[in-house]
């Protein structure tokens, strides 16, 4: 038996395992690819608007921070600018992801030592895993240069943004492997690849900030951090904008490096050890945790406060650049267009500020699905039944879970908005009145967050074993509606559909009383739904 | 009154029959032993004892009350052990156990100290890093730090090793000396001998046999193995004597204890020599339903009845 036994049943075992979120990723990515390019091509339709737009964003230090370094003027460019960053940070969260739950978490729960004892070599089960998560970033990579070069991009640019993209993942993939071997915990390893890939993200934000622009005003020349960073190098191919394809030897080259690390550790420590050992914890519960409600904000607290982190970054960012959109719309019509689709007014810097929030209410979106789907996870893991065979009743426990998940999404909305204002006024001068201001126009998204929160808990109720899929994809199609709703000219029927579409778009609009009323009562119902029929239903189901 | 008494209880997942007209009665103050091979529908069992799963007919009462409508104020009066337990991650070891016990209505300081220390279990650990066995201690003892009436352990021990085994037969031999009454699914026939008072035998979600280990053995045969001076006959023509063969000299034979009289006036004729007689094991009784030799005492297995007449 060699150290690779095995290693094709396994990676067929991970096909069989993931069939259904490889496909999502491998079909999914291209999808958005396809969309987002076309969206992009019809908001900047010729060369002059494609010039203001490249423009501003080579003189935007947020726009470099956020989209990476403009390369021309080109409408590709101007996609990969609108587009890679998003595309290239998914791809890299899911490589992690994959890499890990084949790997530390089948130690972790145990299921390797069941493998690990038949006919399996040491270098297996990382192998099969590694094997299948670079063929899927190939694939979606290859799918996505089709994608694009149907949308009508040129070819070679579209080969090298989707080379960009995969790079990304194939870099990602390497990094998880090496994480997998030092944490001992599944949590451990994405956290600690996550920091990677954060870490990656400040390093070329930072790179691409301090680069310079060239003669023409329309390009960026990253200084050197950017060049340390995996996630940088997609935007250091050039695509659309005279391809350097040689960048996309060096993640292939990460892979490599990690991957012969990852083996040197493997071959260094037990099954299911790890580099880190975990840390010690308190012996007993603090009094405060010892209730539903304790218990709740136990388990939610280091994800809000990777939330509120990230969403006072944005908002910050995000009201500083108002000021600078001031500039960049004069010079764009088309864009102004868009956003005052999305922001729904009449005055262009006050429908900027309200798609803000908007995009804001459905990025919390996900905290309030992710937060209360982690009912169904413990019912899945058999926490739930545990917690049910005691004292506390189907309804308290489930309720506190909806008000954590309710309280988390106000805390994060104001946050939002006071961050956005605060932004925006250090630039205008009036910090704390438009702090004020915005935060109290963001609460008001808040009827449509409670929507979300009782579409969620009625599928966990009345369908629990779907309830995780039909949740995000609920979500998404909220999500598709609100942000392609008005570029595909969808009828209103089916935009009617997603509670963000009757939000009153504040401070585009006067706020309006009867939506959010009839909001608030829709999630109401859907609560006291959800509610019900998990009280009528068994536990685990 | 007993503590839970079940009658005719039937669960359907789809198309599956999980329970199919199960009868079960525990008294108050027993270790009732509740057995049955994998799949044998215990777990379901227990899960609607506790209110988790709704029964599709027959009566379920659990000290005196509906366990499905009465869920949470039973719960104040039981405790429960998983069969396989999951835990809060990212909690500790015993920041999870004082949590199970204050949200069931308050533990034993004392004595949660006292088992920790017993259960070699470190507290300080996240539960995610725990093993199945640690995950299992957890359970237990957050189980028997609560003052409660019932006890309901799904098979507890399975990952237990055999250390820790004696540890939780002597607390569940404490918590019956306070009064309380346990029913203890396992399929660890030792630690059902050792610990029940009566057991209950299911298969396919029925119950098959239901008493005292005594009561059990009297139900199933003797093996007895005796040496005569002179050569056994007349055995074959014996009520309720099966498998008659020799072994060195000796007749090995099983009899039914209704007919042990009947067969001692027998053998007594051919001058013995020596006699033993032992009860079945447990391991009997329980192979006698599951096994793949089907015997039942008035229908001896044919292939049984071959050997024997052969000699
Ligand atoms: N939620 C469920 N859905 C479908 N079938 C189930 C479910 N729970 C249990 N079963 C089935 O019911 C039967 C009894 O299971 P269980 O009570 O867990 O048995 P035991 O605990 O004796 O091993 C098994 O055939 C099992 O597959
Ligand atoms: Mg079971």
């Amino acid at each position: 038996m060699t150290a690779l036994t095995g290693t094709r049943r396994l990676a067929r075992l991970v096909l069989r395992r993931d069939r259904i979120r490889l496909a999502i990723w491998v079909l999914g990515t291209p999808l958005l690819g396809y969309a987002l390019a076309g969206s992009v091509a019809g908001i900047y339709p010729d060369e002059a608007a494609r010039q203001g737009y490249a423009t501003t964003s080579a003189s935007s230090l947020v726009a470099r921070a956020f989209n990476g370094p403009i390369a021309g003027t080109d409408v590709g460019a101007v996609v990969v600018a609108e587009t890679y960053v998003t595309l290239a940070l998914i791809v890299a969260l899911l490589s992690t992801f994959a890499v890990t739950r084949h790997t530390r978490q089948n130690e972790e729960t145990g299921r390797a030592e069941l493998v690990g004892a038949s006919v399996v070599g040491r270098y297996a089960p990382l192998t099969a895993a590694l094997l299948v998560v670079v063929a899927a970033n190939v694939a979606a990579a290859a799918l996505l240069a089709v994608a694009l070069a149907g949308a009508g991009l040129p070819l070679a640019g579209s080969l090298a943004a989707a080379g960009a993209v995969g790079g990304v993942g194939v870099a990602c993939t390497g990094v998880a492997a090496v994480t997998a071997q030092v944490s001992v915990t599944s949590r451990g390893a994405n956290a600690l690849a996550g920091a990677v890939v954060g870490l990656s993200f400040v390093l070329r934000a930072a790179g691409d900030v301090l680069g310079d622009t060239s003669a023409d005003g329309t390009r960026v020349e990253s200084a050197w951090p950017s060049w340390l960073s995996p996630l940088g190098w997609g935007n250091q191919v050039r695509a659309f904008g005279g391809e350097r394809w040689w960048v996309l030897a060096l993640p292939v080259a990460l892979l490599l490096a990690a991957v012969a690390l990852a083996y040197a550790l493997a071959e260094r420590r037990d099954q299911g050890a790890g580099l880190i050992a975990p840390r010690r914890k308190a012996a007993t519960a603090a009094t405060w945790l010892l209730s539903p409600a304790g218990l709740a904000w136990r388990m939610q607290r280091g994800a809000l406060l990777g939330w509120a982190v990230g969403i006072a970054v944005l908002g910050v960012s995000m009201g500083v650049a108002a000021d600078e959109f001031n500039a960049m719309i004069e010079q764009n019509p088309a864009a102004a267009e868009a956003i005052n689709a999305m922001g729904g007014g009449a005055d262009l810097l006050d429908a900027y500020l309200a798609a803000m929030l908007g995009l804001f209410a459905l990025t919390i979106g996900a905290y309030v699905v992710q937060a209360l789907l982690r009912v169904r996870g413990d019912e899945a893991d058999g926490v739930l039944e545990a917690a049910l065979a005691t004292a506390v009743s189907r309804t308290r426990w489930l309720g506190t879970q909806v008000l954590a998940a309710a309280l988390g999404a106000f805390a994060l909305l104001l946050l939002a908005g006071l961050t956005t204002g605060l932004g925006y006024g250090l630039v205008t001068g009036d910090p704390l009145g438009e702090a004020i201001a915005l935060g109290g126009a963001a609460l008001l998204r808040l009827p449509a967050l409670l929507v979300v929160a009782g579409v969620v808990t009625a599928l966990f109720g009345l369908l629990p074993r779907r309830s995780v899929v039909l949740s995000w994809t609920a979500l998404l199609v909220f999500l598709l509606l609100g942000q392609l709703g008005a570029v595909l000219e969808l009828p209103q029927a089916a935009l009617n559909l997603s509670p963000y579409t009757h939000v009153p778009s504040v401070p585009a609009v006067d706020p309006a009383v009867l939506p959010l009323v009839v909001l608030t009562t829709v999630a109401a119902l859907l609560l006291v739904t959800g509610a019900a029929a998990f009280r009528h239903r068994d536990v685990p189901s | 009154m007993p503590v839970i008494s079940i009658d005719n209880l039937v669960k359907t997942f789809g198309r599956i029959r999980a329970l199919d007209g199960l009868d079960l009665r525990v008294e108050a103050g027993e270790v009732h032993g509740f057995l049955g091979p994998n799949g044998s529908g215990k777990s379901t069992t227990i899960r609607i004892l506790l209110g988790l799963l709704r029964r599709d007919s027959g009566e379920a009462r659990v000290l005196g009350a509906d366990p499905w409508r009465d869920a949470v104020r039973l719960h104040r009066r039981l405790a429960y052990v998983p069969g396989d337990v999951s835990l809060w991650p990212n909690l500790s070891g015993g920041e999870a156990i004082d949590l199970l016990g204050e949200l069931r209505g308050g533990l034993d300081r004392r004595r949660r100290d006292e088992l920790l220390q017993r259960f070699d279990l470190d507290p300080t650990r996240g539960c995610r890093t725990y093993s199945k066995g640690n995950r299992q201690k957890v359970a237990i003892v957050a189980a028997f730090s609560s003052n409660v009436e019932l006890y309901v352990l799904d098979e507890p021990t399975s990952g237990l090793d055999p250390l820790m085994e004696a540890v939780f037969q002597d607390e569940v031999r404490r918590i019956k000396q306070a009064g309380a009454t346990v029913l203890l699914s396992s399929h660890v026939l030792a630690e059902v001998e050792a610990l029940c008072d009566r057991l209950s035998i299911i298969r396919e979600g029925r119950t098959v046999e239901s008493g005292s280990l005594t009561e059990l053995r009297h139900l199933t045969r003797t093996t007895v193995i005796v040496e005569t001076a002179r050569p056994v006959t007349g055995l074959d023509a014996l009520p309720g004597v099966h498998d008659v063969h020799e072994v060195d000299g000796r007749t090995h034979l099983e009899v039914e204890p209704a007919h042990l009289d009947e067969l001692l006036g027998q053998l007594v004729r051919f001058g013995v020599r020596a006699l033993t007689s032992t009860p079945p094991t447990l391991e009997q009784l329980f192979l006698r339903h599951y096994g793949d030799e089907h015997v039942s005492a008035d229908d001896p297995a044919p292939a049984r009845a071959q050997r024997a007449g052969a000699r």
